[in-house]
């Protein structure tokens, strides 16, 4: 059955900002054909996002949307969802927003394993500015602030989080869109903190300067270095540099260790003690 | 604890008695001294009544945070001294500019940097200003005892839900760390104001989060309640959006701006003892205005005409009100615990009409009396 994404869009906000052959338009589809899967009350649901060209996903979508300070989302959704554990939090941040200038609220949202489902854009570079290199640009690729080769290392932001305590993470591509919609769908239902970091591509940005290419050789790149996690698992060692896990990596269900739920637990001992 | 009786109260724990008063019920922030007492209290107080308090991972979430509880609908409040403020600016921006009610507590110590952690200063007059970026409204209240710390909490918290505006309460160290002897009001004394959120059949399609309203307040629906309106820091027009147009960023700013400026009777607070033949006026706020009230007193005692005024919103700055008392007044005199930040306003707003000297120290000790006194005198 044909899905119907568009009452999740704000059509008069159409058509988005990002460039041509850009990858986030099918997380944007992919987002709302999963959330279209879940029994998620649209108007119980916030989008909150950062700064960057992920910062105005949220703009386009038709729900209660916040679109805050570079870096901060994560801080933000996560005082929306204790005031209010009832809504649905969802964060769009991009791999600059949510590694660097982020990073340490990435981290401790997954340490307190608050239910917010974040989703990370993930196109290896800063692309609203014009393509400096981020903290998941490769090593030795060329950005307009690494002229000569990136010598940072890159962050593998699946260990990362799973580390830090996210109970459910994920990692999906857009050049495979249906498996993308499965993960989010399984991150807005998951109770708990929920990454689903998303292989996107800045052709503009990082393809055409890096010798990928356009839109469709970037999308093939993804497909070459990519494998299901299932089959990652049993690959040796030496097989498994340069490339990417995809699907659910990681996933604990303990909806009773979920920050909110233990916030409750607090109150509610108060509430006992006047019965 | 029966509020008729007298308590033994510190200058942190008023604010959270003022803010659990006013009907606080989040709190998110970040341990510093010497504001933590004003942390632990609410982590005390909030889950009694059912609000929520959370310790975040740094200064700048701590401010995000709470702006987030705001607009699920909550009064919120954060707390922080000077190095925390300055970390704070930033999302304290984003939260004037999406109009989201909330307290931020700044007990001053002394900098600039680590500086004197546990020594009293007033050295962020001018940040509680101007410290995030852009032209901005602000409010900024100070004050001088316990018992006005528990008062301004109050007024504080009324002010961010009325205005849909972030409030600064700038305590300094001696107030912060202070216990004196308080009664503290019953409920039913006092007046607790709440934000003004969209009427139960307003058109939740049509929906305009700024529209202009005749009092310049939008009002604010809570998250989740089916408005599903956007939010940005970019300038906006009345729908929520961005359209970058210059002729909609000034729309905003001057709504912005109006809104506090068309209500200065109310928001600006001040004690004042000035008689017909002062011609002395010592003007200050915060623990400063302790000695300057002891200091004039004692000058009355030796015959001086010398009065004081004590501002307790320094923010938007009492410029009428000085205005016209360097109308009368030969010589102001400004204590402050800095090198001299809000002399600037009074010397601005006196206009060459009367003296204005200063008496300053920013080595993280008191003011005392005396030093007032002798300026009262004229003895050098």
């Amino acid at each position: 059955m044909a899905v119907d994404i568009y009452k999740y869009l704000r059509e008069d906000k159409l058509p988005h900002i990002w460039c041509p052959g850009c990858g986030h338009g099918t997380i944007l589809n992919s987002l709302v054909r999963a959330i279209d899967q879940t029994d998620i009350d649209p108007d119980k649901t916030v989008v909150v996002s950062g700064i960057g060209c992920s910062g105005r996903a949220p703009g386009y979508l038709k729900f209660d949307t916040l679109h805050t300070t570079h870096g901060r989302a994560i801080a933000f959704a996560t005082g929306i969802k204790l005031a209010n554990p009832e809504l649905n939090v969802i964060v769009l941040t991009g791999d600059g927003d949510g590694s660097a200038i982020g990073g340490n609220h990435l981290i401790h949202g997954c340490r307190r394993n608050i239910d917010l489902t974040v989703i990370l854009f993930n196109n290896q570079i800063y692309g609203m500015t014009g393509g400096q290199y981020s903290p998941m640009t490769p090593t030795g690729a060329v950005a307009t602030t690494s002229p000569y080769g990136n010598i940072d290392q890159d962050f593998d932001l699946v260990d990362l989080t799973r580390s830090a305590g996210a109970t459910f993470v994920a990692r999906g591509a857009t050049y495979n869109p249906r498996q993308m919609t499965k993960l989010y769908k399984e991150g807005l239902e998951h109770k708990g903190f929920s990454f689903i970091e998303t292989l996107d591509q800045c052709p503009v940005n990082y393809g055409r300067k890096n010798n990928i290419g356009g839109p469709t050789e970037m999308l093939d790149w993804q497909k070459e270095h990519t494998v299901p996690a299932s089959k990652w698992e049993k690959m040796p060692e030496e097989e498994k540099e340069g490339i990417f896990p995809l699907g659910v990596i990681h996933r604990k269900d303990d909806p009773e260790s979920e920050y909110t739920a233990r916030y409750q637990q607090i109150i509610d001992s108060f509430a006992k003690e006047d019965e | 604890m029966s509020k008729k009786e007298a308590v033994l109260l510190q200058g942190d724990l008023a604010v959270v008695e003022g803010g659990m008063a006013a009907g606080a019920e989040f709190f998110a922030g970040y341990p510093i001294t010497p504001a933590s007492e004003i942390a632990e209290g609410f982590a005390r107080e909030l889950p009694k009544v059912g609000g929520k308090f959370i310790q975040m991972e740094d200064e700048l979430a701590g401010m995000a945070c709470a702006i987030g509880g705001s607009l699920s609908g909550k009064k919120s409040i954060t707390a922080t001294s000077g190095p925390g403020f300055s970390l704070k600016q930033e999302n304290l921006g984003l939260g004037i500019m999406i109009e989201a009610p909330v307290v931020v507590v700044d007990v001053q110590r002394v900098g600039p940097s680590t500086g004197l952690p546990t020594s009293p200063s007033q050295g962020d007059v001018m940040q509680a200003k101007w410290g995030t970026h852009g032209d901005h409204p602000i409010i900024a209240l100070s004050p001088s005892s316990v018992k006005e710390a528990f008062d301004l909490t109050v007024k504080a918290f009324n002010f961010a839900e009325k205005y849909r505006q972030p409030v600064i309460l700038l305590l300094d160290e001696i107030v912060g760390h202070m216990r004196e002897k308080v009664i503290l009001p019953d409920a039913d004394e006092i007046e607790v104001w709440d934000r003004k959120r969209p009427p139960a059949d307003a058109d939740k399609e049509n929906f305009n989060p700024y529209e202009w309203t005749d009092d310049l307040v939008p009002p604010m629906p809570d998250y989740g309640t089916g408005f599903r309106y956007h939010t940005t820091g970019l300038f906006h027009d009345k729908t929520g959006f961005p359209r970058g147009t210059t002729e909609d960023a000034k729309k905003l700013m001057d709504r912005m701006t109006a809104k506090i400026e068309n209500n200065l009777d109310e928001i600006i607070l001040y004690d004042e003892d000035i008689r017909e033949d002062d011609n002395i006026v010592v003007l200050s706020y915060g623990s400063t205005a302790r000695s300057a009230v002891s200091a004039v007193n004692e000058a009355r005692e030796n015959g001086l005409n010398a009065g004081w005024i004590k501002l307790k919103t320094i923010w938007p700055f009492a410029e009428e009100k000085v205005s016209k008392l360097a109308e009368k007044a030969n010589k102001i005199i400004v204590p402050e615990l800095n090198q001299g930040q809000l002399i600037r306003e009074v010397e601005r707003a006196a206009k060459g009409q009367a003296e204005v000297v200063g008496i300053n120290r920013y080595d993280g000790t008191l003011i005392k009396p005396e030093h007032v006194l002798a300026e009262i005198e004229g003895v050098k």
